[in-house]
């Protein structure tokens, strides 16, 4: 119990130090753009509006340095996170919104799934040392080095567009209106499944890696050489013996990695033009649109912290000593 | 883009598992056994190819690579290796003038990053108390934080977006894996014999850290350092792919921002885009590669064993000829 305790305290700090990063960023930042940008869509924006944007990138001069950081994070606990430039009037929150299931679906099922495949064939490269299985090394090392996005670029190329397979972009047919029914549901995925591959085929190699390492550590203890003696067969030793007990460093791995796999998603999302965050983000880039962009930031970085709590659950139904890793 | 794959488990060399008990090898031999391995021998030739081309690139690239041709669109031909833009500029030129900027920021980028997580995952390994704690949360909340959004927001609002800049924006977000690693090696470290002998006879702890502890880092510091510079130049890729630092500067990330941009894809512009990711490809394994052979070099346990005639499984049985 403790052991949650203390990795929820460390979520609830990373989160107020993300806040306190998007909060002094815009402060730090040389020049006005969000001022400008504000005052050219004068007459369209209402005063709420204007104040709320004040009070996220700091422009109210005169007022002390602790008051703007109470009334931003007062601003931010009420759900507001500003009007978005690119998609105006409509709220950030809002927008972020309309996206965040879709990458959820998308970053959720390909994380995991790549996790239990990769895991697996480390298993196999680690236990068979020597064997064919080596192969997997060179070649999930070349994959491992690739783009996400780059990778999506080419299985847009051989297997979406004019007489492929897979739809090359969005994130569902033009003529299906969304809603919970088969039609969407089947066009939802037939358009994910190519984005999921990409990701999948790349983020798996390190899971493949670090695991053979893993097993190949663990294969030269003591109790492994026991179980042989035992004559246990060799399924059971690599399976309950070894990967068993290999298997912690890749689970408190998964935690750490998940920030650099949702950085890669996004990227795939923007190449796909798939309707998630990533694709929203690439579109607050080109437009400048900052508080678009320190709302992504916000959620995405929330989001990460509460799949770091979920793999901190597997990790205690795992261990029962949850020692503390590090 | 590449995760690091590094585990958490001490690695520092135990003396009894490293060498072989045979021929206790010089400084030089144990260099050269070094480049024995095929795999960081690989890394550092490839490695080495790039960066004659960073050097020599913008000598013996064709054309300029922002001058405007005659040829849009056109698939490779002898005047043009890898075909051109939509402008009927020289991909070829483009991808030479390019590697300057990715090596440099890499570099650049993974000194930096090094530098900070040295400092940070050491001193907060060593120093017991409440500084080193500090530290250490500091390291593990930026190690949860996606960096990579991070980097493009900071990247984002600042104004200027030439290469220096970007390499310090990934450099000082990109360490806090490295001080993580670091501090896990620094912990195990700070309590053997000889560490605790410096410490009794008085020795300052600048003087621990800079000759006790950082020599024996070595191997750690310089596979965190090559993975550093596959993430800085991922970032440095993805960055001017999504049009966040100057598209006016070249490297491979920006050739394919406009192929992205100018719909390669739907004009089957392949030449476009394939040869850039396929640079990242080969620099990203080289540099992999390199991290393999550092790592087999430490942990000899990782070496690949082919054993002729023998079946390859039973892996503890295999321990004896592993050696």
């Amino acid at each position: 119990m403790s052991f949650l305790l203390r990795r929820l305290a460390f979520y609830l700090f990373t989160a107020w130090a993300a806040v306190t990063i998007n909060f002094l960023l815009p402060r730090m930042m040389p020049g006005d753009p969000v001022l400008s940008l504000i005052s050219r869509a004068q007459g369209q924006l209402d005063t709420d509006a204007i104040r709320s944007l004040y009070i996220l990138f700091g422009l109210d001069e005169e007022k002390s340095f602790l008051r703007q950081y109470v009334e931003y994070l007062g601003q931010l606990l009420s759900g507001d996170l500003g009007l978005s430039f690119t998609f105006f009037p409509t709220p950030v929150a809002a927008v972020i919104g309309d996206s965040l299931p879709w990458t959820l679906a998308l970053v959720g099922f390909t994380t995991v799934l790549s996790f239990l495949l990769g895991t697996g064939l480390g298993v196999l490269a680690g236990w068979r040392r020597g064997s064919w299985v080596e192969l997997i090394l060179p070649v999930t090392t070349f994959l491992a080095s690739i783009p996400y996005f780059w990778l999506g670029l080419i299985a847009i190329t051989l297997l979406a567009g004019q007489g492929g397979a897979f739809p090359a972009s969005g994130g569902f047919d033009p003529g299906v209106v969304p809603a919970w029914d088969w039609e969407f549901i089947g066009s939802a995925i037939h358009h994910t499944l190519l984005p999921a591959a990409t990701i999948l085929v790349t983020s798996m190699a390190g899971w493949v890696l670090s695991m053979r390492n893993m097993m190949v550590t663990v294969s030269a203890e003591d109790y492994i050489t026991v179980a042989h003696a035992k004559g246990l067969p060799e399924r059971r030793v690599m399976l309950s013996y070894a990967a068993r007990n290999a298997l912690l460093p890749n689970v408190s791995g998964f935690a750490l990695q998940l920030g650099l796999i949702v950085g890669g998603t996004l990227l795939v999302e923007i190449v796909f033009s798939y309707p998630g965050v990533g694709f929203q983000l690439f579109q607050a880039v080109g437009a400048k649109d900052y508080p678009l962009l320190q709302g992504i930031f916000l959620i995405v970085t929330l989001s990460v912290l509460a799949a770091n709590l979920l793999a901190d659950l597997v990790y205690l139904l795992l261990d029962p000593r949850t020692r503390r890793e590090g | 883009m590449a995760l690091p794959t590094a585990d958490l488990t001490p690695i520092v060399p135990d003396p009894a598992a490293s060498l072989p008990p045979a021929a206790p090898p010089g400084r030089g031999r144990r260099r050269l056994r070094f480049l024995a391995n095929w795999k960081a021998a690989t890394g550092l030739a490839v490695l080495a190819c790039f960066g004659l081309l960073a050097v020599i690139g913008p000598w013996i690239a064709p054309y300029d690579p922002s001058a405007r041709g005659n040829d849009l669109v056109a698939g490779p031909s002898a005047a043009h290796w890898l075909g051109t833009t939509h402008l009927g500029q020289d991909i070829l030129s483009q991808l030479l003038v390019g590697t300057r900027s990715v090596i440099v920021v890499g570099l650049l980028a993974g000194v930096v990053a090094t530098v900070l997580a040295v400092l940070i995952g050491v001193t907060s390994g060593y120093l017991t108390g409440v500084v080193g704690e500090i530290l250490s949360a500091l390291s593990n909340v930026f190690l949860v934080i996606p960096v990579l959004l991070l980097v493009i927001i900071i990247a984002s609002i600042l104004t200027e977006t030439d290469d220096l800049t970007i390499a310090l924006v990934i450099g000082a977000t990109a360490w806090p894996w490295s001080a993580r690693v670091l501090r896990a090696q620094t912990l195990s470290l700070r309590q053997r014999d000889y560490v605790e002998a410096a410490r009794a006879t008085g020795e300052p702890t600048w003087r621990i850290i800079g000759f006790e502890l950082l020599p024996n880092l070595t191997a750690v510091i310089a596979a965190r350092f090559v993975d550093t510079v596959v993430f800085a130049v991922l970032s440095e890729i993805a960055l001017a792919f999504i049009g966040v630092s100057g598209v006016s500067e070249w490297n491979w990330g920006t050739i394919l921002f406009w192929a992205q941009s100018q719909q390669a894809l739907a004009q089957g512009a392949w030449w476009w885009f394939v040869p850039a990711g396929l640079a990242i490809a080969v620099l990203g394994t080289a540099l992999a590669l390199l991290n393999f052979g550092i790592d087999e070099f430490v942990n000899p346990r990782l070496r690949s064993v082919t054993v002729p005639g023998m079946r390859v499984g039973f892996t503890p049985v295999l321990r004896e000829e592993e050696r």
